[in-house]
């Protein structure tokens, strides 16, 4: 249900080694081509697949067109080609410059090339919504063309684009048609955005959901907050990114939100107690900006940076199963993070990757058991 | 303040160092340190870990890697997080959950890499914290009091140091100050059980200077000596030097540890000098900046040549990150923002000075030491014969020719 984040092929700031210590690490991985497309080169004369490359032969990959993370400029997309963009900057891509990429790459599954940018502007038009629409089953039909050609992508999955911005009737015939061509899932793109579009948009969603097959994968790009996770999941989607663990560690912040919907009565108290400081303090200093994550810090964390993790000697978690809970406290982590170590991001990714793992399980749980409106009034409560 | 050394107070004083082979040729010498919290095969080379953190790798990865003694550094702990902290996390080995041996050093180097910000005098080094510039004090008793709150295996004393590109009669004061800041050390220690009191010899460059500290030093019953002052801006041909003065009067049966060596060459023929342990920041510098440590040389990652090299970095080398990746890849990933890029590197250079310390003492128990010695330079230089002069003479001092 949930892709594990990379940044260049490598989970952040892990390696094989201390990735392998998270516990329910996702089965498929998501890589980007904002980081890959640029080395396509290399990895065309390699000819063993990204995979091989990344050293994550076991891996199922999923290729994404963008980092969900850093966003792209918005002007780069014509009715030939799509842009994104690398260290090296632009990388400029036509439908068979796209393919070539994905040959190179061969990814379990990818991206079909799309026109995103109906979503990134304020007020789309109805004009710029039905263009990403078009642009995008296009791309879509002339990247299927191309792949029944190419012997190294027939066991790749192409995941056709939802487009159409907020306007209903693009989504829907956007959904209709691309449910029409032989794709294996959907991702549903540009459903992301702040608080005040957000209810349209779930709206938007249900909709859009509603048109596609049952037996078909639906992922969605840009939601990964837990309590969005849980809006989108009620409305029919099934994949997620992993980002958000990813940004609250460039934050130094850790994951510390209950996912527990049906714990004993004391640890409620416990718990009850401690989230309810937490959230008091967290009201007084909420803004952190770091470099490469602007965002907000949420009511899921808390900050290690914090003066009062000095002399802290408990796990991050009480009763978290990761490495760094087992192994070390706030107060080395607080350490860590004033000194600038790098170990700090290492230890924290651990955490918050493991933390976030453990909640998409317990989604799992809930929805098997029927509970699911359990955990998302537990969310809820602890949403900011 | 000369504590009278009588012949059986030096023999009844305890001996951490059990020595396993010798060298028949050189000084070279295979042993086993017996350290509070375990065994440490010697020579051996110590990863710096200065602020309670080995860089981006975890205690596990570090174990993992054979890793059993590494280093901590009293003058940074000292300001963060602070003694008292520590000591509340149950010492260093509590605080960072390290299992194995730690070494702290005195927070004497720092006068010298932090010169701007400090000042010397017979009480002791005052710094001016360049965090908040507020002054501390560093005196023989106050870094002991630190390295007893830290609670690590070895202690190193607060030696007064110069850089040994300083010549005249500062350095002559300084040895004479470290001599008496030993002696303040000894009697300030208040855990001379769990933790063992290193000196350090200093004397920069200068023979006669080195010799009298060395006689005065070595009347202490001290349960290893460091050779200090020297891996700064000095000539090879004089550190050497130096290195084999120091070796040639040290007691044969205590450890001798070689502060801030740590090129792979250096290591060697300080090792065929008689020298046991040895610690430098460069294999983990020079990781974080793309550079891979090899037995012929090094290779900057970095570099455009690396693009389409798809072998592993070394490929005898058994560290994980040569067991799974490729050049090409760990090219790819130093041009990106992600810091994993920097923990490959760092796990491998590790891998391969502790693989390099294995290999020389293997040779060593197995009365093969100058053959592999020979190799050693062949393969880092290209034939023996084209290893640089000081290193080849040092050897030749030592009864090994490469020719």
């Amino acid at each position: 249900m949930k892709l594990s984040l990379t940044k260049t092929g490598s989970a952040p700031h892990l390696t094989p080694h201390t990735l392998h210590n998270i516990h329910k690490v996702p089965a498929m991985a998501q890589l980007t081509l904002s980081s890959l497309a640029e080395h396509h080169e290399v990895l065309a004369e390699y000819k063993e697949g990204v995979g091989k490359f990344i050293g994550m032969p076991e891996s199922l990959l999923y290729c994404s067109l963008h980092d969900p993370v850093s966003p792209c400029p918005a002007g780069y997309v014509t009715n030939k080609s799509v842009s994104v963009w690398g260290v090296g900057g632009r990388v400029e891509m036509t439908v068979s410059k796209f393919m070539a990429i994905q040959q190179a790459l061969q990814p379990d599954w990818f991206q079909c090339l799309s026109d995103g940018e109906a979503s990134c502007a304020e007020a789309t038009s109805i004009k710029r919504a039905r263009k990403s629409v078009d642009r995008s089953l296009l791309f879509l039909d002339n990247c299927l063309r191309l792949q029944e050609e190419s012997e190294a992508l027939q066991r790749s999955t192409i995941i056709g684009v939802i487009e159409g911005g907020d306007v209903m009737e693009e989504r829907l015939r956007s959904a209709r048609e691309t449910a029409k061509r032989p794709v294996g899932g959907f991702l549903l793109d540009g459903f992301q955005g702040d608080p005040m579009t957000l209810e349209t948009r779930l709206h938007l969603l249900s909709s859009v959901t509603a048109e596609l097959p049952e037996d078909k994968p639906r992922l969605i790009c840009s939601v990964s907050r837990p309590d969005e996770v849980l809006e989108c999941i009620e409305r029919g989607v099934d994949l997620f990114e992993s980002f958000f663990p990813y940004q609250v560690t460039e934050r130094g912040c850790a994951l510390t939100f209950s996912f527990d919907y049906q714990p004993n009565p004391e640890e409620t108290l416990l718990q009850q107690n401690g989230t309810q400081e937490e959230i008091k303090y967290v009201h007084q200093t909420k803004k952190i900006k770091t470099t490469g994550c602007n965002q907000e810090m949420t009511s899921f964390e808390i900050n290690l940076k914090e003066k009062k993790y000095q002399g802290d000697f408990e796990p991050l978690v009480r009763g978290c199963s990761c490495y760094c809970c087992q192994n070390h406290t706030r107060a080395y982590i607080h350490h860590l993070l004033v000194t600038n170590e790098l170990l700090a991001g290492v230890l924290l990714m651990m955490h918050n990757f493991e933390h976030y793992f453990g909640f998409f399980h317990s989604i799992r749980e809930a929805l098997k058991n029927d509970r699911l409106a359990q955990l998302k009034e537990l969310i809820r409560r602890q949403a900011s | 303040m000369a504590a009278a050394a009588s012949p059986s107070s030096m023999e009844s004083a305890p001996r951490i160092m059990r020595l396993v082979a010798e060298c028949s040729r050189s000084r070279a010498r295979a042993g086993e340190l017996r350290l509070p919290h375990g065994p440490v095969a010697t020579p051996v080379f110590m990863p710096v870990g200065t602020q309670a953190t080995m860089k981006g790798i975890t205690a596990e990865q570090l174990d993992a890697l054979g890793c059993r003694i590494c280093l901590g550094n009293t003058y940074h702990l000292g300001l963060r997080p602070g003694p008292e902290l520590i000591q509340k996390a149950h010492g260093l080995h509590g605080f960072m959950n390290w299992p194995h041996n730690l070494l702290t050093d005195s927070g004497g180097f720092q006068m010298v890499s932090l010169v701007s910000l400090s000042e010397v005098t017979e009480e002791g080094v005052r710094f001016r914290s360049p965090y908040d510039g507020e002054e501390t004090l560093l005196s023989p008793e106050r870094s002991v009091e630190i390295q007893n709150a830290l609670g690590s295996d070895i202690i190193m004393q607060l030696d007064d140091v110069v850089s040994s590109t300083v010549t005249g009669p500062r350095v002559e004061e300084a040895m004479f100050r470290s001599i008496r800041w030993l002696d303040r050390c000894i009697a300030a220690h208040r855990r001379p059980d769990q933790q063992n009191l290193f000196a350090i010899i200093q004397g920069g460059l200068d023979a006669h200077l080195r010799a009298t500290c060395l006689e005065e030093m070595t009347k202490r019953d001290v349960p290893g000596f460091a050779i200090g002052g020297l891996s700064g801006g000095e000539s090879k041909n004089q550190f050497w030097r130096m290195v084999a003065l120091s070796t040639a009067r040290l007691p044969r049966d205590k450890p001798r540890y070689l502060m801030g060596v740590g090129y792979a060459t250096d290591l060697v023929v300080c090792v065929a000098l008689g020298c046991d342990m040895f610690d430098c920041v460069f294999p983990t510098r020079t990781a974080r900046f793309g550079s891979a440590l090899v037995p012929t040389g090094n290779l900057q990652l970095k570099k455009k040549q690396y693009e389409k090299d798809f072998r592993p970095i070394d490929p005898e080398c058994a560290c994980p990150t040569c067991q799974t990746h490729s050049r090409a890849f760990l090219h790819v990933l130093l041009h990106s923002d992600n810091t994993a890029a920097l923990h490959h590197l760092t796990v491998h250079n590790i891998a391969y000075q502790l693989q390099l310390m294995s290999a020389v003492r293997a040779s060593i128990v197995e009365k093969r030491f100058p053959d592999f010695v020979r190799h050693f330079m062949g393969t880092m230089y290209g034939d023996p014969t084209l290893c640089p002069t000081w290193a080849t003479e040092a050897l030749a001092s030592v009864g090994i020719t490469l020719a």
